[in-house]
């Protein structure tokens, strides 16, 4: 990898302070302001959103990558992907503590009756390697073939999140639509690109950036 | 005559907190700042924040030995498709909404069939206060002093055909000012439909008001029914028809996802949705970290009404 340039090196710690903006808009809310008749409905859906949002986000790191020839944006996959993971976790915390209040017998059931729960406990299950995974040495041990493929478990997690999401909602799949959308453009960048690797006789190839595009 | 059913542990109706607290202009300010309400809300005298108080009612002995719900979360957080598929929204696109006047089709299976003025369908009868539970399908609940009056005594003066064994409400259609039907998120126009014996159950409430004023737009305004025992999507909002039937007549949810949602829709604590449990329910108001309360079967409302559903299976006829 190619030495950072001095303007992407300090965006990082920005880029960070800027992850952190959702989960300190809703502390400041629920502590200055109230969350509505529902705080912990609310507070859940909030989390679950944002946990949403950071996985298509972190997903969208390698296509806009090559959309934009901005090389540089790859230096950003891992953090986003490690907030997607972390809101994961404060979505799932804040129903376990705050919603089940530590009912342990309803989480089993709900887990195991309800599809859409299960699908977004399972959502979580493939994050988890991926969030250990992600440090450079780990990358290193493992070898980058059995890490990217072991990666590309980001996919799934991308369908998991969604089809939680359209499974949840009663009436108005809108919202679960736009977010069906934005990961269908993800996964289907990934299509296209892959493809395009295939057949070496395409004259697109030869105007990318220089080094082909790297699919993870 | 009204039967009464007051449970000694009950508080007297007085513990309802008084109109005056909602009404205070400096807490109504605040509330409404913290609660994102527009300024152009504060400023709109028609809104739903300053309702018309109702004359002449009377304090009902159906009460709840619990507190009301706040008002403000009663009217911020509803249900109600036909201005916006999100809770938040109907408080919001129902400002403009003017329900005035308004007139109910009375049709089918009765002798009195006509289209009623509301004034002449609800003012021969006495308006009470009756603070019920009120439970949603989606595992919350509310205490709201309702105001209106027996549907009973209602269907009564329509004198009811022999083959009449239910009736069906429906509700306005009108995507011009109900904002919400503009998309095709549920079947419009929004129906529902109750048992013959469940409309007559002393319980079921005509209801046209709540708090003591006339019933905000967004939670159904100028008349909506209130049936306490049954999950809140079967106490249509908004009705502009009555129609006695010889046959079970449709109804939105049930038709949105019959595996979901049923006719009878009795609260339940021991049959789930099949996307969530119904056991436990959420009290709105009650903030972060009180737990959920149990789910009482028929909402608490078992002695009045269990006998309905004698002999039936409550897990087939959910």
């Amino acid at each position: 990898m190619s030495s950072p340039r001095p303007i992407s090196r300090s965006l990082k710690p920005l880029v960070f302070a800027l992850c952190l903006v959702p989960l300190a808009w809703v502390v400041y809310k629920a502590v200055f302001v109230g969350l509505g008749a529902n705080p912990n409905e609310a507070l859940n859906r909030y989390l679950g959103d944002w946990a949403l949002r950071f996985v298509l986000i972190a997903l969208a790191v390698t296509p806009l990558r090559g959309l934009l020839k901005w090389n540089g944006l790859a230096r950003y996959r891992r953090m986003f992907g490690l907030f997607a993971f972390a809101y994961v976790c404060f979505h799932l915390t804040s129903y376990i503590a705050i919603d089940q209040f530590f009912d342990w017998n309803e989480i089993w059931a709900d887990i195991s009756k309800r599809y859409y729960i299960t699908i977004g406990m399972a959502t979580f299950v493939m994050l988890v390697p991926l969030a250990v995974t992600s440090t450079n040495s780990m990358a290193r041990r493992l070898g980058a073939k059995r890490w990217k493929n072991l990666h590309r478990l980001a996919y799934a997690a991308g369908a998991g999140g969604v089809i939680h999401y359209f499974m949840m909602v009663k009436a108005d799949l809108s919202q679960p639509m736009i977010h069906a959308g934005v990961l269908a453009f993800l996964l289907g960048y990934r299509v296209v690109a892959w493809a395009r690797r295939r057949s070496p006789g395409n004259p697109d190839r030869a105007e990318s950036t220089g080094r082909p595009i790297q699919v993870v | 005559m009204l039967i009464k059913i007051k449970n000694p542990n009950d508080p007297p109706a007085s513990e309802v907190t008084p109109r005056e607290a909602f009404l205070d202009r400096r807490q109504f300010l605040i509330a409404a700042g913290l609660a994102g309400v527009s300024v152009r809300a504060i400023l709109n005298p028609s809104s739903a924040e300053a309702g018309v108080v109702l004359q002449g009612v009377e304090k009902s002995a159906y009460t709840v030995d619990e507190e009301p719900t706040d008002r403000e979360f009663v009217t911020s957080y509803n249900n109600f498709y036909e201005f916006g598929s999100s809770k938040g929204d109907p408080i919001k696109n129902s400002r403009r909404f003017n329900p005035k006047p308004w007139t109910v089709a009375v049709e089918g299976e009765v002798k009195k069939a006509a289209r009623y003025d509301i004034e002449d369908l609800i003012s021969p009868h006495q308006l009470e206060e009756r603070i019920y539970r009120f439970r949603c399908v989606e595992a919350w609940s509310m205490i709201v002093p309702w105001v209106g009056v027996p549907l009973a005594d209602v269907i009564k003066r329509l004198q009811p055909t022999s083959r009449a064994r239910y009736v069906a409400f429906e509700t306005l259609f009108d995507p011009e000012r109900m904002v919400g039907q503009n998309r095709s998120v549920i079947p419009w126009p929004y129906v529902e439909g109750l048992r013959m014996d469940e409309a007559m159950n002393p319980l079921t409430l005509l209801t046209v008001g709540m708090y003591g004023e006339e019933l905000p737009n967004q939670n159904g305004a100028p008349v909506r029914l209130v049936v306490p025992w049954k999950y809140g999507f079967k106490s249509i909002k908004s009705i502009v028809k009555i129609h006695f039937t010889e046959t079970m007549p449709p109804t939105t949810w049930n038709i949105q996802a019959p595996g979901e949602y049923g006719f009878f829709a009795n609260v339940n604590p021991r049959v789930s949705h099949p996307r969530w449990s119904q056991a436990k329910e959420r009290r709105i108001g009650e903030g972060f970290f009180s737990p959920k309360r149990n789910t009482l079967m028929f909402n608490g409302y078992a002695d009045q009404v269990a006998g309905l559903y004698s002999g039936m299976d409550l897990t087939r006829n959910y």
